[in-house]
């Protein structure tokens, strides 16, 4: 059933069946001319055209990804030979990041060296989940994801048992990421965490206390999150030498607070990943590196960057 | 006026329940008529609902053991009663695996269809749960407000795809547009459209079949001139049309849909015994 299913999605979606090709071309034209963007009115040919063309045999290996990083509406796309990285960014102070390889792809062609554009995310979420991501063994939806270049839209083909669907999502002039300077050699402070630990941790976290305080310290209390809520003050500690503790690297004490509001959407990357890095820099910036393992068993990464609230006198 | 009817198959109340959850969800209220053969459960065209409407029959031999009913009069031996059809799916709820259904008019302070359950019981002393559900006696003259809707003279009629997979795509259209374009030609297809600032999505279905509707042209059927890749479209309020397909409990061994061009569309969805139908105005 999964087999010929696959062989029927490849038929669609397989760059060399031309005239298949051709028919989902001739889908797209007849339906629509797209309004706001005057420039694809211009004659549409093959694949060539295309400065970037990905296809994916389970599209939930990236809508999965990208609703981990899914709390603001406009994604900066950057494509490379490398793969796909995806931004979202927040007050200025946040900001996440989701890694597709491009082995994660059954088709990357990329005609240039970096393809960049911005869409509105949770538009994109809708339409890659237009037949409802299933989780039915056996069901999955194809994907084709095809740009053009600068002022074309995304376009997006998806197909589920023999139901085509053609989404074209207008691009935005592309706003460039913050950098946060976040640089290994900086860390202070490192551990690696199974991520179920940290989820039973998040989940029972003071959501009344604006901050987070995250301690890291090479003695005690090595690993502590701490919250300050109407209820009162909450520590939970991590000892050095626990199981769930894969790794631990800490150099210097050091404590921050970061605002629970902008850590919150970092929860939907744990619920996904299965092990997740917290770092900190001598600036008190925190990456959270969350491992994320798809359907099929692939490794993908979502890192986020946060923004130290305060600082705070070390003791 | 009387009415009395018994139900004792748990299979016949089991579907009488889903029918009447179908219902529930499509409206608020509806209009209960009771004649000696069918039982319907109609909502007619107010524009207060957006113009939608409906029209479902059920024969009362298919679910009833006993059916006993005295219209206002000989010559119209009918009831019509105006009702809110949460309350009954509420009521058939604690009925769920009852022994026995009895539903009857009765008059308490107010007018009411009374359910009564029979609940299996250890012991030998029986346990009944009656529901008392108001209801307005809708008068004779206002009757005729409440005709069976006609066909209309549709371009284009078509099978309709599995309801889950259409549900799932007006489900994230919804979410994207407030309308929608609903196209199909006499060649088995039809699309699914939106289009916005941000966005178009077109979803395109296959193969689908269509009806016939007899050669000679008399149910109003597609003209024999029309050229079947022709598309038939309506634009829609996407709400409508996932309310009806939201409604939607079990796989209906039928389901179709008729497109009077930018007018409107006409659902039918058959069961063995149950028919359906649901009318979506087009909006400019």
């Amino acid at each position: 059933m999964s087999l010929s299913f696959e062989k029927c999605a490849r038929k669609i979606f397989c760059k060399n069946s031309h005239c298949v090709q051709q028919g989902i071309q001739q889908i797209s034209e007849l339906t629509y001319n797209s309004r706001s963007m005057p420039l694809s009115t211009q004659s549409q040919g093959g694949d060539d055209q295309y400065v970037l063309v990905a296809s994916l045999d389970n599209v939930r290996n990236l809508s999965n990804i990208l609703k981990a990083i899914a709390f603001k509406d406009h994604a900066l796309f950057n494509a490379t030979r490398n793969g796909l990285k995806v931004t979202v960014e927040d007050s200025k102070c946040l900001q996440a990041n989701a890694f597709i390889q491009a082995e994660i792809f059954q088709e990357f062609t990329i005609q240039e060296d970096s393809v960049c554009f911005q869409v509105n995310l949770t538009v994109l979420l809708d339409c890659l989940t237009i037949f409802g991501g299933s989780t039915v063994p056996g069901v999955t939806t194809a994907l084709r994801m095809c740009y053009n270049g600068y002022g074309y839209p995304l376009t997006l083909f998806l197909e589920e048992g023999g139901v085509v669907t053609v989404c074209k999502i207008n691009t935005q002039e592309p706003e460039e990421p913050i950098d946060f300077e976040f640089c290994s050699t900086n860390v202070t402070n490192k551990v690696i965490l199974q991520s179920d630990s940290l989820k039973e941790a998040f989940s029972e976290l003071d959501m009344t206390s604006e901050i987070l305080q995250i301690t890291m310290s090479p003695s005690q209390p090595y690993f502590r999150l701490s919250t300050f809520g109407n209820a009162g003050n909450a520590h939970y500690d991590y000892p050095k030498d626990s199981d769930m503790m894969e790794l631990f690297q800490c150099t210097k004490t050091q404590t921050n607070r970061y605002k629970m509001s902008l850590l919150k959407p970092s929860t939907k990357a744990l619920a996904l990943s299965c092990k997740v890095s917290v770092r900190t820099d001598t600036r008190g910036f925190l990456s959270l590196q969350y491992l994320v393992r798809n359907d099929d068993g692939q490794i993908c990464f979502v890192e986020y960057y946060c923004c130290p609230d305060e600082e705070v006198e070390e003791e | 006026m009387r009415f009395r009817a018994k139900m004792v198959d748990v299979g016949c109340l089991n579907h009488f329940t889903r029918v009447v959850n179908t219902i529930s969800k499509l409206t608020k209220t509806c209009t209960l008529r009771l004649t000696a053969d069918n039982i319907y459960f109609m909502l007619s065209d107010k524009v207060a609902n957006g113009g939608v409407s409906m029209w479902c029959e059920l024969s009362q031999a298919n679910f009833f053991d006993e059916f006993q009913l005295e219209g206002v009069s000989t010559e119209a031996n009918e009831i019509y009663l105006e009702l809110l059809p949460e309350n009954l799916a509420r009521a058939l709820k604690t009925a769920q695996n009852a022994k026995s259904l009895k539903i009857k008019l009765t008059k308490k302070h107010c007018p009411c269809l009374t359910l009564a359950a029979e609940l299996p019981s250890l012991s030998s002393v029986s346990r009944v749960v009656t529901h008392d559900i108001p209801v307005d006696v809708i008068p004779r003259r206002l009757w005729q407000d409440f005709k069976e809707p006609s066909v209309p003279d549709f371009d284009v009629s078509i099978y309709l795809p599995p309801l889950k997979t259409m549900k799932n795509v007006v489900d994230r259209m919804k979410n994207l547009s407030n309308h929608m374009v609903l196209e199909a030609n006499q060649n088995g297809e039809m699309n699914l459209k939106i289009e916005t600032d941000l966005v178009s999505v077109s979803t395109h279905f296959k193969d689908l079949g269509n009806p016939s509707w007899g050669d000679d042209g008399s149910q109003g059927g597609p003209s024999q001139d029309r050229v079947p890749e022709a598309m038939a479209h309506a634009r829609v309020d996407i709400r409508k049309l996932q309310q009806f397909l939201t409604s939607q409990q079990v796989n209906p061994s039928k389901a179709m849909c008729n497109i009077v061009s930018e007018r409107m569309l006409h659902f039918i969805l058959l069961h063995e015994d149950v028919s359906l139908q649901y009318f979506i105005p087009a909006v400019a």
